[in-house]
């Protein structure tokens, strides 16, 4: 099992988030983490999936995906030729003897400090799904008394967008 | 890697740098032709007809053009046909019209028939409630389109599947909202398992109670997501008519399939603009129909090269009416064709070259051709379950040629040598040119060899059966009499169990379109309103409905729909007093253990044996309170008699209740799990397939 990171363009249509989350669940395909947004156009949402799949049902995946008629249009992106960010809030246990320690480790990991309590402190952090993991890991020992997490964002890098075209055809008639 | 982004950008140690690939060009990038290891996506096509140019119509604002405007008609109803129409989205109400394009104002509900009519829909089968009322008043004014009121939606539904499976058109149901919409669920899953072009019409709660749980509500969009291709939910009226162009578009072009359209009750009684054509909006839908020439050339190829080929044929090459096109390949290849259980008629029954259906039930040559072959081309098939059997033991030395025009069929189940995505006949045609060069060019494989292996399983295990020793009716029989005695261009629709699979069997198919039945959901019930549809669709051809009597059980309230509308339609009720399939299961692999399967009355009083077949009901009374004529048949040498008289009625549906004799089964057998090697051509009988031959 390997992770794939679709960009998935979709007609910002009622219900089209429930048509993908059903066909995943239908076909039995996993979904790792899932986050929905406007784009640049207002007639196009981005569903950015992150699947857990072998390669062939990733291709009934895709496959399936296409065939929903809201679906405009399904491109995968590689770890390496792609920004893949996730956002995390995490509130951690802090006294005046850790406080300052658990400040460092949000420097080091060019997190932000985003409230602070007498008992704890709450991070703001982004970044691949790597280094928040890893920034988890040394927040931890601390206690972790809350975490909620977004599901991955990811844009292709150089300066080609792909939702160009898809756009072109929209943007005649607006 | 599958789906891997054509564009490519740096390694990734400068791409973490952030650096802009020098490489890419504003070309690079192509729609959605993604490349599948090995695998070739035709690429959609770039431009769509209409966004070049965008089609608009000018609204004249609160106008109202009289109403013998001429009216500028769409196509004629799509069949299938690729008639893409997409135009510009919201499309330039302020650019210049094409003139006859006129906006009327009108309820919605006007502007629903109003569209159905334009959009050639002759015939709805539905019954109406609450929320669909509003459009049943200007349904009733209509002249163009004609309402069949059925007795159950589930009966519309089907009803709407057997007229698209005779006619080729798109089948059209209407139900009112709540438990209107919930019966039409069985059938519209049957319609997409068996890729039928349906339009289901269902009215909805008022838009401002949707989400209140108010009466009769019930989130059919939601329920059907998963058993339809494509689903509406409408709540304004002026959607109405973009609305229902869009579903028959998309429930007839590419893989056909369901449609749901829902509409809101307020958007059926308020006033809206009409206007036709209106302009479709459908920018994520691009069915691709046209093969590409490199993955042709490909197959051409392994034609050539093959010793051992087989055409494995599906429905597909129905839907894409390429029966012609399917006889001149395989003429011009003199290799054997199967057809499955939903492609049958695709080809000749009678051709020599034909071998019959594949899987569970299928021939032994049938079967076997494929398990043995070097090459196997799929035209508009889908490697079912019922065709493979154990599909990790399927067709061990074949390559696969696949054709479909559904893409995510190719490589679902099989994987395929050479996938191509395309319309079954664009693909057949091109095939022809291709193996036409191929074999110029002296590339010709020599089937000789195969042919006299195909022969001899063929004479060896051909379909039969024996007749009981009782003297009671043989149900192959029957179905085979009925078969013969059947006036030309009779359209047999069937139900699902024993008779289903005697009745693809004994009976001989030679043209499309003349057997309908439940392939894919295997919906019993499925035969009388289906027969019933089909005989509106085709009023002219006779239509037998060969159904069980379990299957009769559950739907045949519809004849009485077929007797007040002057639907004469006829059913074999192959009548064996039990529920024959799972019956047969449980002789075979339950130790004859009949756990709820018996329908007839069981043992008669005071120990005497009962008679034979259901009788409880009355299958003769039964029709005939419901206004058809009723006949019985228990006695071989009356049996051709019988079926010429029901022949012989023809204006009025006929019921005749064949008793047959309750443990005849269905042979050859490939059983549930096991693979085809496994082949009994009859109880305890495997084929020799003289395995050194392989």
């Amino acid at each position: 099992m390997s992770k794939h990171t679709l960009s998935v363009l979709v007609e910002n249509t009622p219900g089209i988030l429930a048509r993908i989350a059903a066909l995943f669940s239908r076909r039995s395909f996993n979904i790792d983490s899932l986050a929905v947004g406007v784009t640049e156009h207002p007639d196009i949402s981005r569903i950015t999936i992150v699947v857990n799949v072998e390669d062939l049902p990733l291709e009934q995946v895709t496959k399936q995906l296409n065939k929903l008629v809201n679906v405009l249009k399904i491109v995968e992106l590689e770890p390496g030729s792609a920004i893949q960010r996730e956002l995390v809030l995490v509130k951690v246990r802090a006294d005046n003897a850790t406080r300052s320690q658990i400040v460092e480790i949000v420097q080091l990991f060019r997190a932000k400090t985003v409230d602070v309590a007498p008992e704890a402190v709450t991070i703001e952090a982004t970044g691949s799904s790597d280094k928040l993991e890893a920034m988890l890991k040394m927040l931890e020992p601390y206690g972790i008394k809350e975490l909620v997490q977004s599901g991955t964002i990811a844009v292709g890098r150089g300066a080609r967008s792909i939702t160009d075209r898809s756009l072109r055809a929209l943007e005649r008639s607006a | 890697m599958p789906c891997a982004p054509e564009f490519s950008y740096l390694d990734s140690a400068s791409a973490d740098l952030g650096l802009h690939c020098p490489r890419m060009t504003s070309d690079a990038l192509p729609s959605l032709a993604l490349r599948h290891g090995g695998f070739f996506v035709a690429p959609m096509p770039r431009h769509r007809p209409g966004y070049g140019a965008p089609n608009a119509q000018t609204v004249q604002n609160e106008r109202q053009p009289s109403l013998s405007e001429k009216r500028q008609p769409m196509t004629e109803q799509a069949t299938g046909a690729p008639k893409p129409q997409p135009r510009a989205r919201t499309g330039g109400s302020q650019q210049q019209a094409a003139p006859a394009a006129r906006v009327e104002y009108m309820t919605g509900a006007q502007s629903l028939i109003r569209s159905l009519e334009e959009v050639g829909a002759d015939t709805v089968f539905g019954i109406p409630g609450g929320a669909i009322l509003p459009a049943y008043d200007p349904m009733m004014d209509s002249s163009r389109v004609r309402h069949v009121l059925v007795r159950h939606e589930q009966g519309a539904g089907h009803a709407a599947t057997g007229y698209a499976q005779a006619t080729g058109k798109v089948g059209v149901c209407m139900a009112t909202s709540g438990p209107g919409a919930t019966n039409l669920v069985t059938p519209i899953a049957d319609a997409h398992m068996d890729s039928v072009p349906l339009v289901a019409i269902t009215g909805q709660v008022a838009s401002r109670s949707i989400g209140t749980d108010a009466f009769q509500e019930a989130d059919i969009c939601g329920i059907s997501m998963p058993i339809t291709k494509h689903n509406f939910l409408v709540t304004e009226a002026a959607d109405i008519p973009r609305t229902i162009a869009e579903a028959f578009h998309i429930a007839s072009t590419g893989r056909p399939g369901p449609v749901v359209v829902d509409i809101a009750k307020d958007a059926l009684q308020n006033r809206g603009p009409f206007s036709w054509p209106p302009q479709q909006d459908l920018p994520g839908y691009r069915p691709v129909t046209k093969p590409h020439a490199k993955q042709i050339r490909e197959a051409a190829k392994l034609i050539g090269e093959a010793a051992r080929p087989v055409l494995y044929v599906g429905g597909g090459v129905l839907k894409a009416r390429a029966t012609a096109e399917l006889k001149v390949l395989a003429e011009l290849t003199g290799a054997p064709v199967v057809t499955t259980l939903m492609g049958i008629g695709g080809f000749p029954d009678s051709h020599p070259q034909h071998l019959g259906m594949p899987g569970m039930h299928g021939t032994v040559a049938a079967v076997t051709a494929l398990q043995k072959s070097d090459l196997i081309v799929a035209l508009g098939a889908r490697f079912d379950d019922r065709v493979t059997g154990k599909l990790d033991s399927f067709a061990p030395h074949a390559k696969v040629v696949h054709a479909d025009v559904d893409p995510a069929e190719i490589g679902k189940n099989r994987a395929a040598d050479v996938p191509i995505v395309g319309d079954a006949r664009e693909v057949i045609a091109d095939l022809i040119v291709a193996v036409q060069s191929e074999y110029e060019a002296g590339r010709r494989g020599d089937y000789g060899d195969w042919w006299k292996q195909l022969n001899r399983w063929r004479e060896t295990y051909p379909l039969g059966y024996d007749l009981p020793e009782d003297g009671s009716l043989s149900p192959q029989q029957v179905i085979e009499r009925i078969g013969r005695l059947a006036p030309e261009g009779t359209i047999f629709a069937a139900g699902v169990g024993q008779h289903q699979m005697w009745a693809a069997h004994f009976i001989e198919y030679d043209e499309p379109a003349t057997w309908l039945n439940s392939g894919g959901l295997g919906t019993m019930g499925y035969a009388v309103p289906a027969a019933m549809g089909a005989k509106v669709g085709v009023p002219d051809r006779t239509v037998w409905a060969i159904d069980g009597d379990g299957c009769f059980q559950m739907t045949n309230q519809e004849l009485v729909t077929a007797a007040l509308n002057n639907v004469p339609i006829k059913v074999g009720i192959i009548n064996n007093g039990a529920l024959g399939m799972v019956r047969q299961w449980q002789t075979l692999f339950y130790n004859q253990r009949y756990s709820n399967t018996v329908l007839s009355s069981g043992s008669g009083a005071d120990g005497e044996a009962a008679p034979k077949g259901t009788r409880v009901p009355d299958f003769v009374k039964l029709a005939e309170a419901m206004g058809c004529v009723g006949i019985r048949c228990e006695d071989p040498a009356q049996l051709d008699a019988v079926i010429e008289k029901a022949n012989a009625i023809n204006d009025r549906p006929v019921v005749v209740d064949f008793i047959v004799h309750e443990d005849a089964m269905v042979w050859p057998m490939v059983a549930a799990g096991t693979s085809n090697d496994e082949v009994m051509a009859a109880r305890g009988v495997r084929p020799d397939f003289g395995d050194s031959d392989d």
